[in-house]
């Protein structure tokens, strides 16, 4: 078995750093890694599963550009350790689409032209799709509200705002939500 | 940043024995403060105990007729429960309108009381600060003090505490169950946190090796006349200048019971009980709160950056009472 090795890029590690076996299901496929305790989840997502769609923006928990969904909550993944989350089932931009078919909030922000240099857009848009599972947001006031963890720097919120209200409507319609 | 190593607890005993055995040993639950002070050089864990497996995500009533909330529950757990969002909207307003949904998904209840000051010198290893580095100095007390603390400061620290959450607990008169070596003890909210005097880097009363176990609400949550008023920079994801939690017992217009908590005023969530007990009896009217302001208010002190807060305070106390009396008015987006 050739267990793939998450090593930081903190510094040359000793041979005698801790290392920590975990497991995580991945858009629907089990990794397992050995990690050093400080890994994050973002740096394991980006450095070694090489899913680059989650984007390190703050690495500080204030602009959400790292937002992930874990066990079907989205949280900021610069902020978690891998080890802690151990066990978990992760959703990452890459993995909302079915094949082709892009997932309604994706097709939302496209059609509603919801960014503009794109950077924060995989942490909006797994925000946006973890909030309406949430099952809190019911008005636009809402929706900034709720989706307040994610910064533009662009300032593209009118058109996000109206994708993801869009995007709510259509799984009301029976759409995949 | 140091390396440290990890150890994962499945039961209480056995996470505070993992603690013990290390002086610079730190517990983490959803680690949203642990891990970001440890990345900004302020935090030097050796070892990050990890408690989330720990049987502590209950929400439970007490024989008391009060809610017994464990402390590995989510921020976003908290206030979503239907009990709290029916029998006490104050802490789950106050929960909603700190930090963002993605923090309130791991952020502990526990770990929301041991949360860190954001005092910018604090936060900055560059500097000097009194409460990362004893004796150092507070470059806040002429430098850039917009958001620290009017009451209750002291010529070595005049950071405040960050949580909307505490500010709601005190005012609630909530009470905190800590467990340790030396056995378990109930902690009255107001107890908990510590005014900075001279040793500002201590944050709590909380012992060495002691673990957070679980929050306590009193039967009396205020569910009919309550508000949460936080004023900020921007209309979310940003700590508080000023909030007020308030919990009114009206009869007709006379105040029954009033409590209040002040917070991103001090270093711990701000109650005065005398200036509450001068209110029992008062019809509300904008008089009394005024002077129930002023009171609360008479030792105050502001700074450069920051002495535009003691009005502010006093005017957000105003909107509290205004609001608590409607009873109705939801505060979503402020």
């Amino acid at each position: 078995m050739n267990t793939p090795t998450a090593e930081t890029a903190l510094d040359v590690a000793p041979s005698d750093v801790q290392r920590l076996p975990v497991s995580f299901d991945i858009n629907g496929r089990k990794h397992q890694f050995e990690v050093e305790a400080w890994i994050s989840l973002l740096d394991l997502l980006r450095e070694h599963c090489h899913l680059s769609g989650t984007k390190k923006g703050c690495d500080h928990g204030q602009c959400g550009a790292c937002t992930a969904i874990v066990d079907g909550q989205r949280i900021n993944t610069c902020l978690a350790l891998a080890v802690v989350h151990d066990g978990a089932s992760i959703t990452t931009i890459e993995g909302l689409a079915k094949g082709e078919e892009l997932h309604p909030v994706q097709q939302a922000f496209i059609d509603h032209d919801a960014f503009q240099c794109g950077y924060c857009t995989p942490g909006q848009i797994c925000s946006a799709v973890a909030m309406l599972e949430e099952g809190h947001a019911k008005t636009a006031d809402d929706v900034r509200e709720l989706m307040s963890g994610n910064l533009c720097r662009c300032g593209a919120y009118t058109n996000i705002v109206a994708a993801i209200l869009d995007a709510a409507d259509l799984a009301d319609k029976g759409a995949r939500p | 940043m140091n390396r440290f190593s990890y150890a994962r607890a499945s039961e209480v005993p056995q996470a505070i024995e993992q603690h013990r055995a290390n002086a610079a040993a730190a517990f983490i639950a959803g680690g949203t403060n642990l891990v970001d002070l440890w990345r900004e050089n302020v935090a030097h864990p050796e070892v990050v105990v990890d408690i989330n497996r720990l049987p502590l995500k209950q929400i439970e009533p007490t024989a008391a007729g009060g809610l017994k909330i464990g402390a590995l529950v989510t921020n976003s757990a908290a206030a979503y429960d239907a009990t709290i969002a029916a029998r006490y909207p104050l802490l789950a307003k106050a929960i909603l309108a700190g930090a963002s949904p993605q923090i309130r998904n791991v952020a502990s209840v526990g770990g929301n009381l041991l949360q860190r000051t954001r005092c910018v010198y604090f936060y900055d290893a560059g500097t000097r600060c009194n409460k990362r580095e004893p004796g150092t100095g507070c470059p806040a007390l002429e430098g850039v003090n917009r958001m620290h603390a009017i009451l209750g400061a002291s010529e070595h620290c005049i950071a405040v505490h960050p949580s909307d959450m505490c500010v709601a607990l005190a005012a609630l008169d909530a009470t905190v169950h800590v467990t340790g070596p030396d056995g378990s003890r109930i902690v009255p909210f107001s107890d908990f946190h510590r005014l900075p005097g001279d040793t500002p880097h201590i944050d709590t009363n909380l012992r060495a090796d002691e673990l957070i176990i679980a929050v306590e609400l009193p039967k009396q949550g205020f569910a009919e006349h309550h508000a949460y008023v936080k004023v900020r920079d921007r209309a979310s994801y940003a700590f508080a200048l000023v909030s007020v939690a308030l919990g009114l017992e009206l009869d007709g217009d006379i105040i029954v019971n009033a409590q209040c908590a002040l917070g991103g005023v001090a270093h711990k969530p701000w109650r005065d009980v005398d200036a509450e007990a001068s209110l029992r009896g008062k019809t509300l009217n904008a008089d009394t709160v005024r002077e129930f302001a002023t009171g609360l208010l008479r030792e105050a002190r502001g700074r450069r950056g920051n002495a535009f807060k003691i009005e502010l305070t006093a005017r957000a106390i105003e909107r509290a009472f205004v609001m608590a009396r409607q009873g109705s008015f939801e505060e979503s987006a402020s």
